[in-house]
């Protein structure tokens, strides 16, 4: 097996040559907002130019820049020239991209989003400048866009597994949880626990078998910055997963991804490969007494898979349904062995922590909340995408700077934050800091960063009617405050919708959503009657409306309601089964 | 034992001794017998629990409680219609809407000729580029089809499905 020193040297052999531009250095966003915007299609349409014209070029499919407004981006490095991103690039364009760019030196200015590097570009923005890049503090989002996230060379050359090499080479496993703590990283799934604590606890645990899993079931919609950073840059999660392993003595890291998201499974896979190819992974890791192992574990679609101890289930290949707790998983997790669950983002940070220290990430970010936050901004805006920002920033802040207004001069309305649980924020309430607890007092949870904007267009009680319908549709079933009283919520919800409600059904609701938080046995129950509540809080009169004046003022709730909804699979063979070979 | 139900087995054999995860669950056998045959038949139950020591209680169990698997095979060509928050508030439900109506549906399910399966998504995960909706695998987005104004997205993806319908693309 190669040595770090020179795995190094290789790696920033083809790098240099790569970035030198001497032949072009062509990359193209391919996570899943640019194969939603057409990636795919321009990498063909620029290939096929190309061999046309018999040009020669590199090209690499990369992540998400965070700029999915503009995607899909083409981002042109050539000798002599800065570097160039050009946006919303289509098919039909790329002919004329080729020949003025490439072939005649000529930047097409209305095609071109932003330039980096040290000379500029008259008339075009620097990337710094661009209102989206404004206020971001890029951590574990370093490499996303950056590198070919199949390349694990490109990771290395941008100063990628130092930190494990500096851990396994220098460090006690012991000062690897201390750096930790010392960051004040807290989880970024939503439970903003402490994560060097949570370490901590498996530490403890008797060996030699303990378990790192790391979550991507990310089922809410509205956020996709763990499947985002798996697709742009798998391997600053590998590296995380690995030291983690190496601080608390676990010998297994599973990365765990709902099926079907191509995109980040493939390249999480990829990448544990790769690691296992070059003795990043498996027996004596760098030639040390370190040994990790890693794979990937599929679940099936369910949205409480994502809850810590449903997700053990699921990965033993069980229905997704949560346990009880305790023991809990540091004791006793995945296969009664202990075990600690962490976030993709949360672990996404540790390479950096380890390399800079944790009181370089202590420093960024306020006094509860270190670090930055990685959102997803969607819907009614100008500018979706996925940003890292510092924790601290107000969401005001975020909303007129980043994502800029509700297209079309309609206002902003309410934010939905946090996931489906997480319910919704008036836009008059949002001069609130980026902060676990700031925002809990304001009745909206930061979660796992999905910050979705809905203008005056959209109705209060049709999103909060959304809401629980996603929420009764998902609940697993196990325990019945959250089975029956979701299923009672959206029934009523439903009744207001279509101007049928019944004068006593707000005291129900109340009654039914105080009982799932007082009695329900995982977040999903307890949480429940969060949508409702703060609906209910920003926008009384609205509910009033269609209870009493039969009205709706947003003209959303015109009777065409769809609300799909679904008990689970029925059998539909008239066989009996049987065991037979 | 037919020629079709042979066939049926060995596929369903490949897929989990071939397919499977590198750590063997009821949950990952289901999964790789989805991949290869797009359904789970009752055959692939009872060889699921077969080469997994389960029950059928158990393979069942947890085939029911996913929701993506589905128990018939799917029709030709399927359509995911994402109805997450950031879409809804984009318009998926007037894309809802039209591709019910131009598939002769009321509800998600298969076509009465099977040539099409509309299903609900609850996210497709790309929600900066909503709203979105999947065919055959292929996400599509305002941006893809170089339109963006409301009602001319709903009509360009309505007609695109009506195409697939028709079997004239995809």
């Amino acid at each position: 097996m190669p040595s770090f020193e020179e795995l190094l040297n290789t790696a920033q052999q083809k790098y240099q040559e790569l970035s030198s531009g001497d032949t072009p250095w062509i990359r193209i966003g391919t996570a899943v907002c640019g194969h939603a915007a057409g990636s795919d299609d321009v990498i063909n349409a620029i290939s096929a130019e190309l061999e046309k014209r018999g040009l020669q070029a590199n090209i690499s499919p990369v992540g998400c820049i965070g700029l999915c407004y503009a995607e899909p981006i083409v981002d042109i490095v050539k000798a002599g020239q800065p570097r160039v991103f050009f946006k919303n690039v289509s098919v039909d364009q790329v002919p004329e991209l080729v020949d003025s760019y490439l072939v005649n030196n000529q930047i097409p200015r209305e095609m071109a989003l932003a330039y980096s590097g040290e000379s500029s570009v008259d008339g075009v923005p620097s990337l710094d400048s661009l209102p989206m890049w404004k206020h971001q503090v890029r951590v574990a989002m370093r490499n996303c866009g950056e590198i070919d996230p199949t390349d694990i060379y490109q990771y290395i050359a941008r100063g990628g597994y130092a930190a494990l090499n500096k851990a396994i080479s220098r460090m006690d496993p012991s000062e690897v949880v201390k750096e930790v703590q010392d960051s004040g990283l807290r989880g970024r799934g939503g439970a903003a626990f402490s994560t060097g604590t949570k370490w901590s606890f498996l530490v403890g645990s008797p060996g030699p078998t303990k378990y790192i899993l790391c979550n991507c079931e990310e089922g809410d919609p509205g956020a996709y910055n763990d499947k985002g950073i798996l697709e742009s840059d798998p391997h600053t999660l590998v590296e995380g997963t690995i030291l983690a392993g190496y601080a608390t003595g676990a010998s297994n890291g599973v990365v765990f991804i709902r099926h079907g998201h191509e995109g980040p499974i493939d390249r999480a896979q990829k990448a544990i490969d790769d690691c296992y190819e070059l003795g990043l992974l498996g027996d004596n890791i760098l030639g040390s007494e370190f040994s990790f192992h890693m794979e990937v574990s599929l679940t099936g679609e369910s949205y409480v898979a994502g809850e810590e101890t449903a997700l053990m289930e699921s990965v033993e290949g069980k229905r997704a349904m949560p346990r009880f707790r305790p023991p809990f998983p540091a004791q006793s997790g995945v296969w009664g062995l202990p075990t600690n669950i962490n976030n993709i983002k949360t672990l996404s940070y540790v390479p950096e922590i380890i390399s800079k220290g944790g009181e370089w990430f202590s420093n960024i970010g306020i006094e509860r909340s270190k670090g930055t936050a990685i959102l997803c901004i969607s819907g009614n805006i100008t500018r979706p995408g996925m940003i890292e920002v510092p924790m601290g920033i107000t969401l005001k802040e975020i909303m007129e700077d980043v994502a800029g207004d509700a297209p079309g001069g309609h206002k902003l309305k309410f934010l939905q934050t946090g996931g489906p649980l997480g319910g919704v924020l008036s836009a008059s309430e949002i001069d609130i800091p980026l902060d676990f607890e700031a925002m809990a007092q304001a009745g909206a949870i930061l979660g796992s960063g999905g910050i979705i904007a809905a203008d005056d267009r959209a109705c209060a009680v049709d999103m909060t009617r959304l809401l629980i319908a996603f929420c009764q549709y998902e609940s697993c079933g196990k325990c019945f405050p959250c089975r029956l009283g979701m299923t009672n919520l959206i029934e009523i919800l439903e009744r207001i919708c279509k101007f049928e409600s019944r004068p006593d059904d707000l005291a129900l609701m109340r009654s039914v959503g105080q009982n799932m938080a007082g009695a329900s046995l995982c977040g999903h129950g307890q949480l429940g009657w969060n949508p409702v509540q703060s609906a209910l809080k920003f926008f009384p009169e609205e509910f009033e409306e269609h209870m009493e004046q039969k009205i709706c003022r947003t003209g959303q709730c015109d009777g065409l309601m769809i609300t799909p909804q679904r008990t689970r699979s029925r059998w539909t063979s008239a066989q009996p089964l049987e065991l037979r070979i | 034992m037919s020629a079709l139900s042979e066939d049926l087995r060995d596929k369903i054999t490949d897929a989990l001794v071939n397919k499977n995860a590198k750590t063997v669950t009821v949950l990952s056998s289901l999964l790789a017998v989805e991949d290869e045959l797009g359904y789970i038949p009752p055959r692939a139950i009872e060889l699921v629990a077969l080469y997994t020591k389960s029950t059928i209680n158990d393979v069942w169990g947890v085939a029911s409680f996913y929701t993506n698997f589905r128990f018939t095979p799917p029709g030709e060509h399927v359509v995911e219609i994402c109805w997450g928050p950031t879409c809804h508030l984009l318009g998926a439900r007037g894309i809802l809407k039209s591709t019910l109506d131009s598939l002769g549906l009321s509800e998600e399910g298969d076509t009465a000729d099977k040539k099409v399966s509309l299903k609900y998504s609850t996210c497709l995960g790309a929600c900066s580029q909503g709203p979105v909706v999947h065919v055959d695998g292929k996400m599509i987005s305002p941006q893809s089809i170089g339109r963006t104004d409301g009602s001319a997205l709903v009509d360009k993806i309505s007609g695109m499905i009506s195409d697939v319908e028709n079997g004239k693309s995809q």
